[in-house]
């Protein structure tokens, strides 16, 4: 038997409170047929790169300045099927016509040229730093930006929405498509609903591709915890929170979990046998010694209940399908493993 | 009639100038036989009446032709001819020479208004417009010589009749003169009307944009010009681009007039299938229901093209000479003609999911077979199916009748294809374990019959199984629910098969031997698996009539697959199925099994002929086994139905052979006769029916008469009753045993 040296300073606050919506439960489809989702012993983690910290420090502060615009935001997840005749060189004339199609929705009836001044801007980019390999297709950014109509001139323009397709080492579905097809499976999104439903109309009528919401199972959700929990962040970290639901009861329980880093990486520690790599075994057997815990403590079988959010240093995931990334160094790695949850959600 | 027809036509030549004179003869053809024409005067014959209006009608066009000066409408010889014009146009409308003349007169000015309206009123088609009056007329338009009134008064005519113009070349170059009237306040709503009409793709310039866009800004949202726009869109939607609002109907007023009712009469009476309205179509406005999330609702969008021109790709197509033809857009796709002759260039739509509601596109798709196309297709129907799903996705059973209707109509497509979508498949494999069995029932067990035959493992884990659980568990109907598509998915495969053997003969692919002998292990355990689920299925229901009929459907298929589909494979059906159907009360199902036995007994024979004959080098024979298997439910049904030695012979290791000791100990007189023909619990009704006739007056039913020639008489009672398969039965299986004596199963 190992004693785990959770127990010197655990910090434990159980936080009941009613729940305010029923989280939109994602279709239990989770695990595709030709793959079985996250069932193969070995992944990688999120791996720092040291080689390239130490090469340039400048460089590396630029690409981390490119893409800081993408922390400490919420971003909601869909999964889009590859899109068809995309094409990344015409990503101005893309700009355009979204633009004229968002005005032309926003003002219902009235008929809107092409080009024209208008009052929101929507820009398509390429992101060029945020790809897996050089087989990924580079991600697209889209941002819908509104004018201030006080000083219309020069004026800072105010970024209203934002969403970026990519895709992180999605080989496994890339490589078997028509030219013709563009793959970037995941879709992230921050801004009013109502504006993602613009955007997302024009692409699937201009791309003929599908969104569909991308739920995290409580299954995914544990993965990410070990996994999230064994990356070494620089800065002092807050602590690891699990937040679970208690199903079947009159009035929606949640009971929030709270372990100090520290603890939580040395439990891990323990448990990891060959570095670089997990199984699924040692994912279950890291949330058994934390629900094996917690009963001690408390009598409550967490295996029992939902577990609806997992929040670390690297990254914050609910299973509603809400992401929020918080170390610009394991940007891609969170996105390598939502990139593999979205084509499992479109194989 | 005939003759005087004739001699009319002959005697007066025609004198006009006349580029129709089919069209022209028709119209004097059609007014001459007309009853109708006698309601105005009663006295002279018809025809007497028609060479009267057709002199007066060429005279008043005469007039109008060299009238000079205004004159006054109390002039009474105007009135007498306008009078002419008026009653032939109301009655069979005017010939098509008529309208250069009358068009010239109301639009010059040389009448007054109250005279111009009469005649615009009057002008009603026989048969079409002549293209150069109406590009004449315009013209007088532009010189504005009459009032606005008559103006609007012609817009309004010319929209109504615009399909009856016979070519619009020439008008569709007036398009920037029509262009110009936009400014013109009122009559901008049926300017609109008609450029809506008049417009395609060269037509529709950035500065047209530009100058709507203009007039939208002054005018606000109005319907003519959104619809106008919406068209512009459509052709050029790099240029511009609206969204139209949810409840719009019509775009367009109807432009009133009086012309229509009596287009109509006059068609009616002329018999013509012109078309005199269009229905408006606008790709764009096809109405969607807010109450759901933006990317969850079931809308198989509407087919319309949407490729985008860049600048870069137009320069590619400067230099590229060959490829000037332009695509037909899909919009325009209405008949099946157009989709021949426009084949080589037609595109499919922005959104592949709309060719589900497109029979036309589905054409074009079976015979373009592209990757892309399928994917596309695949994408869109896989994530729409699971999004949409009633009992997967938490909240979604209020809309069950959505995606009812959904399931449907992909279900239609694929019998239309004659072809199962792959991503119905996995859309069966991922919702059947979660199903309730109950939920879209038939819509679900008919998507089972499309699932794509081919050999793989995975059938068994992903339908079989769960399929199995909700069949135990579930009611009679749906027991034979699942049964009747397990049938029409055997027939399904069975088919692909046959249509693959033949490509394959066609190529000459013999290496496929493998995948052959797969496909054949699929179908195979296909029947296994029905086989199963019907024995225990049987003893659920104890024996029910009804689940043995569609037990028996399926069998029925499984028999004639060597001869019918060329298919190196049969199976017998599980003794407990056999016996049920063999001992059991219905004479229908019994009859449907002689049948049935008779179908295994020709399939072996010829399989057992070929291999003998060794004509065909066979990859597959039929085990021993399976002979074996007939000859003992031969044995049995013979000795059942025939010999009445059922107990004896029967020697099926599942049968009722018994003990004569134990057959004692039952106390049954004469146990031997109580299985044949006559004794049979299934035929005995017959046999009772049959005494009846045969011996009226006999009180006591006594079975043991039918013997003999009675028993041949009985035989043929039978087979007029309808029992067909107790026919065929008998005439294969038992007359040559009679013949042969003893060797009763030998001789397969």
């Amino acid at each position: 038997m190992k004693i785990f040296p959770l127990v010197s300073n655990l910090n434990l606050p159980i936080a009941i409170c009613k729940d305010t919506g029923r989280p939109s439960w994602g279709l239990p489809f989770g695990r595709a047929r030709r793959r079985s989702a996250l069932s193969p012993s070995s992944r990688l983690p999120p791996a720092p790169r040291r080689t390239q910290v130490k090469a340039g420090a400048a460089e590396v502060a630029e690409d981390t300045q490119r893409t800081a615009f993408l922390l400490r935001k919420q971003w909601t997840l869909y999964s889009v099927t590859p899109l068809y005749r995309f094409s990344e060189a015409h990503l101005r004339d893309y700009s355009r016509l979204l633009s004229a199609f968002v005005a032309a929705e926003k003002k219902k009836g009235l008929a809107v040229e092409i080009g024209g001044e208008l009052d929101i801007k929507v820009s398509v980019t390429s992101l060029p730093d945020l790809k897996g390999s050089d087989r990924d297709q580079a991600a697209i950014l889209v941002q819908l930006s509104s004018r201030s109509s006080a000083s219309p001139k020069n004026s800072e323009e105010k970024v209203i929405w934002s969403g970026w397709f990519c895709c992180v080492a999605g080989d496994e579905l890339s490589e078997n498509l028509p030219e013709a097809f563009t793959c970037l499976p995941l879709f992230l999104v921050n801004g009013a609903e109502s504006n993602t439903a613009i955007v997302g109309t024009w692409f699937q009528k201009t791309f003929d591709c599908c969104f569909r919401r991308l739920s995290l199972s409580p299954f995914n959700l544990s993965w990410m915890a070990a996994m999230w929990t064994g990356c070494k962040v620089d800065k002092p970290a807050s602590a690891t929170e699990l937040v679970f639901s208690v199903p079947r009861l009159p009035h929606p329980l949640h009971i929030s979990y709270a372990i100090n880093l520290e603890d939580a990486q040395a439990l891990w520690a323990t448990i990891q046998k060959t570095p670089g790599e997990i199984t699924q075994e040692e994912v279950d057997v890291f949330m058994d010694c934390l629900y094996s815990h917690f009963y001690r403590h408390f009598k409550i079988h967490l295996s029992a209940t939902k577990l609806v959010k997992v929040s670390t240093a690297v990254a914050s995931a609910h299973c509603d399908g809400i992401i929020k990334f918080r170390q610009s160094q394991y940007l891609t790695g969170v996105l390598m493993l939502l990139t593999e949850l979205a084509i499992c959600q479109i194989q | 009639m005939e003759q005087s027809q004739s001699s009319k036509t002959s005697k007066r030549p025609l004198q006009f100038r006349d580029t129709n004179q089919t069209d022209m003869s028709a119209w004097r053809k059609k007014g001459r036989t007309d009853p109708e024409n006698s309601v105005l005067d009663h006295q002279p014959p018809n025809d007497q009446k028609d060479d009267n209006e057709q002199d007066s009608l060429e005279e008043a066009f005469r007039y109008f032709e060299e009238v000079q000066d205004r004159v006054s409408l109390k002039n009474s010889i105007l009135q007498k001819h306008l009078t002419a014009v008026e009653s032939v146009a109301l009655q069979r409308g005017l010939p098509p020479e008529g309208f250069n003349v009358l068009l010239d007169v109301a639009l010059s000015g040389k009448f007054g208004d109250a005279v111009n309206t009469r005649i615009l009123r009057s002008l009603i088609p026989a048969s079409v417009v002549p293209e150069d009056s109406v590009v004449s007329s315009v013209s007088w338009l532009c010189v504005s010589k009459c009032s606005g009134n008559v103006q609007l008064l012609f817009l309004k005519w010319l929209i109504t009749v615009f399909d009856f113009i016979d070519h619009k070349e020439q008008l569709n170059a007036l398009y920037g003169f029509f262009f110009s009237f936009l400014q013109e306040e009122k009559m901008c709503p049926f300017v609109c009307h008609l450029l809506y009409l008049l417009t395609r793709k060269e037509n529709v310039k950035p500065f047209r944009v530009r100058r709507l866009l203009d007039l939208q800004a002054k005018m606000g949202t109005q319907p003519y010009l959104q619809a106008l726009l919406s068209l512009y869109k459509l052709f050029c939607p790099e240029l511009v681009t609206i969204t139209l609002p949810r409840k719009m109907k019509a775009y367009f007023r109807d432009p009133e007039g009086p012309w229509k009712a009596a287009i109509n009469t006059v068609r009616q009476r002329n018999q013509e299938n012109t078309q005199v309205a269009r229905p408006l179509f606008l790709g764009t406005a096809q109405p969607q229901s807010q109450k759901r999330k933006w990317n969850t609702q079931i809308s198989i969008p509407a087919s319309s093209r949407n490729k985008i021109n860049f600048e870069e790709d137009r320069e590619k197509k400067c230099i590229d000479l060959h490829s000037t033809n332009e695509s037909f857009p899909v919009e325009q796709l209405q008949t099946f003609s157009q989709l021949l002759q426009n084949i080589h260039r037609l595109e499919f739509p922005s959104q592949m999911g709309s060719v589900l509601t497109n029979p036309l596109l589905l054409h074009y798709m079976n015979c373009f077979k592209d990757e892309s196309v399928n994917l596309r297709l695949y994408y869109w129907m896989e994530q729409t199916l699971q999004q949409e799903c009633t009992w997967c996705v938490v909240d979604n059973s209020q809309y069950e009748e959505e995606f009812k209707n959904f399931l449907e109509t992909v279900y239609e497509t694929e019998c239309f294809l004659q072809e199962g979508f792959s991503s119905c498949e996995e859309f069966l494999y991922k919702s059947l374990p979660l199903w309730d069995g109950f939920c879209c029932r038939s819509q679900i067990l008919r998507f089972v019959s499309w699932i794509p035959l081919r050999s793989s493992s995975e059938i068994k884990s992903h339908l079989y199984n769960p399929l199995a659980q909700l069949f135990f568990t579930s009611s009679l109907y749906f027991k034979c629910s699942v049964l009747e598509s397990l049938k029409e998915l055997l027939q399904n495969w069975l088919n692909c098969q046959v249509t693959r053997l033949d490509s394959e003969s066609d190529s000459e692919v013999h290496s496929s031997n493998t995948t052959l002998s797969g496909l054949v292990n699929t179908i195979a355990e296909l029947i296994h698996f029905v086989g199963w689920i019907s024995t225990v299925a049987l003893r659920l229901e104890s024996n029910h009539t009804f689940l043995l009929h569609f037990i028996l459907d399926f069998y029925e298929t499984v028999c004639d697959m060597y001869l019918r589909y060329d298919l190196p494979l049969l199976i017998m059906p599980p003794p407990r199925v056999f016996y049920a159907v063999l001992l059991g009360m219905d004479s229908v199902n019994l009859n449907q099994l002689c049948y049935i036995m008779h179908r295994y007994r020709t399939n072996l024979v010829t399989a057992k002929e070929n291999e003998l004959s060794k004509k065909k080098i066979l990859q597959f024979k039929f085990s021993n086994q399976t002979y074996q298997e007939y000859n003992k439910y031969l044995t049995a049904m013979v000795g059942c139905l025939w010999t009445s030695n059922v107990f004896q012979k029967d020697i099926h290791p599942q049968g009722i052979a018994m003990d004569d000791e134990l057959l004692k100990k039952t106390e049954v007189p004469d146990f031997k006769n109580s299985f044949n023909i006559v004794c049979h619990p299934a035929l005995m009704s017959y046999a009772f029916f049959y005494l009846q006739q045969a011996f009226p007056d006999n009180t006591t039913v006594d079975f043991s008469l039918i013997k003999g020639k009675e028993w041949n008489r009985y035989l043929e009672y039978l087979y007029l009753q309808g029992l067909d398969g107790l026919k065929v039965f008998i005439e294969s299986s038992v007359k040559r045993i009679s013949q042969a004596s003893h060797s009763k199963s030998g001789n397969v």
